[in-house]
């Protein structure tokens, strides 16, 4: 090459509006991802939990298959490998593999908050002739939901960041956007610059929503004994 | 009521495992209405235990429960509603840390009963009174003290409208000068006629409150009477010689 064009950061701001529906997207993808997470995450805490064997082996499955393998892999054999049964299009892919992925980690955080409540609160619903189900509701899921804050804010924080992998299967969201745009004004350094900027808005908002709802749920179980 | 011939509680050759430990050996039981019953005995002599057995929250492997005439051994939803009837109060009182004080109370009766809110409100009201808390409804459990927490615990159950209390050890956890008013709502409860069968170490309140006072020792019932029976004149070596430990020299029971 015998001509380097220099970086010219001036055009950030000028361009920085140009990625606005991207990142939609990007939110788009991760907010249903992560919605389909919980959703899934929390049948599968539930049933690692039961003491059916059958039922318990089978979201230990669940959660060892998605966690054994790399996010990228599930993504290509929901949109590449299920086309011999159905062609899901770019975005419903990305927010199935998004969801599905999160689910087994949402799993887990789940069931360890779950099990860090004090047996003896099921006891207690219990003696009051409570049937297990709705102690379960009523009693341990709203303590275990709060102390399953912190890790889910981080858990949120990563899909968001790996929703960047739906660019490899066509999806208009932020990454892709950055290339495409770095590719037709030969400026990417500057435009995946701007891509950077957004991720750490965005996260940096999950951040702060996340802490502010620790914060507000502490209050009423300041002490234990 | 019913008629006194016919017990509240009948335990029958019960007998439990915890793998190989025989915790639990052919125990036999019977609690009247109105009866206060006490249980004393050393820590793993399976008081606790047997308490635990009478509303299902251990299963016994082998003897039978009757509550009020009808056998307690059978499914879930039978069960459950046999707890209703079963006040149970814990050693480390187990309130609900996410609920209000009046949340706790009114949980059972709203959630179990489906008793309609405002009825459950008033009813909790009244029991905090009862129980010296009235201006304690809205605050949270982890604002109270140990005895306000176990006050608000023995509330909670007799918001079921049990026709027994069970207290397991109710004043273990709780620091010394906190243990007369959580004595003190009990002696009430048993003054107003509540059945009551409680595990616990304080012998004074099994003086004042008790009608029968029961020695288990090694998952076994050795001897049983009436307080003034059992502290001054028990007959039994191994239950002479726990009072002489539990009690203050001057009256422990003398002889052995």
């Amino acid at each position: 090459m015998d001509r380097i064009i220099p970086w010219d950061f001036s055009v950030i701001p000028e361009k920085f509006m140009l990625f606005r529906d991207a990142a939609l997207y990007t939110l788009q993808i991760t907010t249903m991802g992560i919605l389909v997470g919980l959703v899934l995450g929390l049948i599968a805490a539930l049933m690692k939990i039961s003491n059916q064997r059958v039922v318990s082996g089978l979201a230990g499955f669940y959660i060892f298959i998605i966690r054994g393998t790399p996010l990228l892999l599930q993504l290509f054999i929901i949109y590449y490998g299920m086309t011999t049964i159905v062609t899901i299009p770019p975005f419903p892919s990305a927010v199935i593999a998004l969801g599905v992925h999160n689910g087994a980690y949402i799993a887990e955080i789940f069931r360890g908050s779950i099990q860090s409540i004090d047996y003896g609160q099921m006891e207690a619903a219990r003696s009051l002739g409570m049937p297990k189900p709705r102690a379960m509701r009523r009693i341990i899921l709203p303590q275990a939901f709060k102390r399953a804050v912190p890790p889910l804010g981080n858990q949120f924080i990563i899909a968001l960041k790996d929703s960047s992998l739906a660019s490899t299967i066509a999806v208009p969201e932020l990454l892709l956007r950055g290339r495409q745009m770095g590719s037709s004004t030969f400026m990417y350094m500057e435009m995946l610059i701007i891509v950077a900027i957004w991720y750490l808005l965005m996260t940096s908002v999950l951040t702060y929503g996340v802490h502010r709802l620790e914060k507000r749920m502490r209050v009423s179980d300041r002490v234990h004994t | 009521m019913s008629i006194h011939d016919q017990p509240l509680i009948r335990i029958k050759r019960l007998n439990k495992w915890y793998g190989d430990l025989h915790v639990l050996r052919d125990i036999d039981l019977d609690v009247q209405e109105q009866e206060v019953v006490v249980i004393i005995g050393a820590s793993g002599s399976g008081k606790s235990t047997l308490l635990r057995c009478i509303n299902h929250l251990e299963r016994a492997q082998k003897g039978t429960i009757t509550f009020d005439g009808k056998p307690i051994r059978t499914s879930e939803k039978v069960i459950n509603r046999f707890r209703q009837e079963m006040g149970m109060v814990f050693q480390h009182f187990n309130l609900f840390p996410h609920m209000s004080v009046i949340g706790n109370i009114m949980e059972g009766p709203v959630h179990v009963k489906h008793m309609p809110k405002h009825e459950a409100r008033e009813l909790a009201i009244h029991l905090l009174d009862k129980v010296g808390l009235g201006d304690k409804t809205d605050t949270y459990p982890s604002m109270l003290s140990g005895g306000q927490k176990q006050r608000v615990a023995i509330a909670r159950a007799l918001a079921m409208e049990p026709r027994v209390m069970l207290f397991d050890e109710p004043t273990s956890a709780l620091d010394p000068e906190l243990v007369g008013e959580v004595i003190k709502v009990m002696e009430d409860l048993g003054r107003e006629g509540m059945t009551m069968v409680v595990v616990t170490h304080e012998m004074w309140f099994a003086r004042e409150a008790a009608h029968r006072v029961v020695y288990m020792d090694e998952g076994s019932i050795l001897e049983e009477g009436t307080p003034e029976q059992m502290f001054s004149s028990p007959e039994n070596e191994r239950t002479k010689t726990f009072l002489r430990q539990i009690l203050p020299q001057e009256e422990a029971p003398v002889g052995a």
